[in-house]
C-alpha cells in the first residue's frame, strides 16, 4: 500500500476511494487502480498517470497560497506605472489608478479596476486559506458551499490581469519622445506574480479533499 | 454531465479554422492607433510584450504574450491537429497527449480579459488623445468569440468514443 492510499484509506463507503477507483485527471475515464492506492499506475485509455487525489495537493497549495500573499504586498506599495511627461515623472499604484478613474467621475472603471486587481485577489487569497485550514481540520461545515467556494477561486483570478494588460497597451501607445512616455513599474512585476501563484494555487488545490474528511466524520 | 456528446466534431473544427485565419489577421494588422498632435504612433497585438521586455520587464512581456497569443495559438494548433486527422478517419500521433496540453493551456488564454484591459487604457487616454481602433482590433473580437465556441464544443468524450467505436 502506496503512503497516497494510506492516509486515504478510511474513505465513505460508495465513494470510488473507496471502490479503489479513480477517474483520471485527464480524460476522465474511471479506472481500477491495480494494487489499492498503487504508485505509478496509468489510465488504460490515455496513458496518463492515475492518482486517487492530487499529489501533495495540500503543500502544494499552501507553498503557492503563501508566495501569492507575500508578492501581493510589494505589488500595492510599489508603482505599477511610471508616466513621464515633460521631464516630470508620476509614480501610479494600483489603488492611486482606481483614486484617479474616481476623481475623474469615471466610477464604473475605478469599480472594475478596484475588483479586478485588488478585491479579488484578496477574496481568492482569502477563500483558498479558509479552505485549506477547514481541509486540515476535517471540517465538515457546508461541503457544497465550500466546493461552490473553490469553483469561484478557480473562475475569477483570471480577471485580475486587467491591469496588467491595460498597462502593456499604454505603454505600447504613449510613446511621444520627451513629451509623454510610459513604462511598467516594479509593482507590476509583483502583481503578475501575485496572479500567476494564485492561479496555480487553486489548480493545485484538490476539491475532493473537502468531501473526503467529511464523509468520513458522517458515518 | 452528460452521457452523450452534443455536437458533432465538424462544428468544431469549422470553428477552429476560423479561428486559424482570424488569428492571423489579428496578429499582422495595426490593432490600435494613437493620434496626438499629428503623431501617430501605430501598434500591433504584441507590441505592448515588446515594449514591456525593452523596458527591462521580461516577466511582464513573456506573461502578456503567454496569454493573449501564445495560449490561443496553442489551443487552435492543438484544436486542428486532433480534428483534422480525425475528419478522414485518422487518429493524430499522440492524442492523449494533445488533449492534456489543450486542457493545460485553458486556463491561460486571457482574450477576454484583454479586452477589458484595451477598454480601460482606451478610457484613460481619451481626453489626452485620439484612438483609432485597426483591423487587428476586430479580427481579435472575433477570434476570441469564435474560439471561445470552438473549446466549449469541443468534448475529448466524443473522440474517445469515436476511437472506441473504430476499435
Amino acid at each position: 500500500m502506496g503512503a497516497a492510499g494510506e492516509a486515504l484509506v478510511s474513505a465513505a463507503p460508495g465513494t470510488a476511494l473507496a471502490a479503489g477507483c479513480a477517474t483520471c485527471h485527464d480524460c476522465g475515464l474511471l479506472a481500477r487502480l491495480p494494487g489499492h492506492g498503487a504508485h505509478g499506475a496509468r489510465c488504460s485509455r490515455c496513458g496518463a498517470e492515475l492518482h486517487l487525489r492530487k499529489p501533495r495537493s495540500l503543500e502544494r497549495t499552501w507553498a503557492l497560497v503563501i508566495a501569492a500573499a507575500l508578492c501581493y504586498i510589494p505589488a500595492n506599495v510599489l508603482p505599477v506605472m511610471m508616466v513621464t511627461s515633460l521631464g516630470q515623472v508620476q509614480s501610479d499604484t494600483i489603488m492611486s489608478g482606481v483614486i484617479y478613474f474616481l476623481v475623474s467621475g469615471m466610477w464604473p472603471l475605478a469599480l472594475i479596476i478596484f475588483i479586478a486587481s485588488i478585491f479579488v485577489p484578496m477574496l481568492k487569497l482569502g477563500m483558498l486559506t479558509f479552505l485549506l485550514i477547514s481541509v486540515h481540520r476535517g471540517s465538515n461545515w457546508r461541503p457544497v458551499e465550500r466546493t461552490r467556494m473553490y469553483r469561484i477561486t478557480e473562475a475569477i483570478g483570471r480577471w485580475s490581469m486587467v491591469d496588467i494588460f491595460s498597462i502593456s497597451i499604454l505603454v505600447a501607445l504613449v510613446r511621444l519622445g520627451n513629451l509623454a512616455t510610459i513604462e511598467a513599474g516594479p509593482g507590476a512585476v509583483f502583481f503578475g506574480a501575485v496572479v500567476v501563484s494564485t492561479m496555480l494555487a487553486a489548480e493545485a488545490f484538490d476539491p475532493r479533499l473537502i468531501w473526503d474528511r467529511s464523509e468520513t466524520r458522517s458515518t | 454531465m452528460r452521457r452523450h456528446p452534443r455536437n458533432g466534431l465538424d462544428r468544431t473544427l469549422a470553428l477552429a479554422l476560423s479561428a486559424a485565419i482570424l488569428f492571423i489577421v489579428a496578429n499582422s494588422f495595426p490593432f490600435l492607433s494613437f493620434e496626438m498632435k499629428g503623431q501617430v504612433t501605430q501598434t500591433t497585438l504584441v507590441s505592448g510584450a515588446i515594449d514591456l521586455y525593452q523596458q527591462g520587464k521580461a516577466e511582464l512581456a513573456v506573461l502578456v504574450l503567454l496569454t493573449i497569443v501564445l495560449a490561443p495559438l496553442c489551443q487552435i494548433l492543438l484544436l486542428l491537429y486532433v480534428l483534422v486527422p480525425l475528419r478522414w478517419n485518422k487518429v493524430p500521433w499522440q492524442l492523449p497527449d494533445a488533449f492534456r496540453l489543450l486542457r493545460h493551456t485553458q486556463p491561460w488564454s486571457m482574450m477576454e480579459v484583454f479586452m477589458i484591459g484595451i477598454l480601460v487604457a482606451i478610457v484613460k487616454l481619451m481626453d489626452m488623445a485620439n484612438i483609432v481602433p485597426g483591423l487587428a482590433l476586430w479580427s481579435f473580437v472575433l477570434l476570441m468569440l469564435v474560439l471561445t465556441g470552438a473549446v466549449a464544443s469541443f468534448e475529448p468524450e466524443a473522440v474517445w468514443e469515436r476511437l472506441e467505436k473504430r476499435s
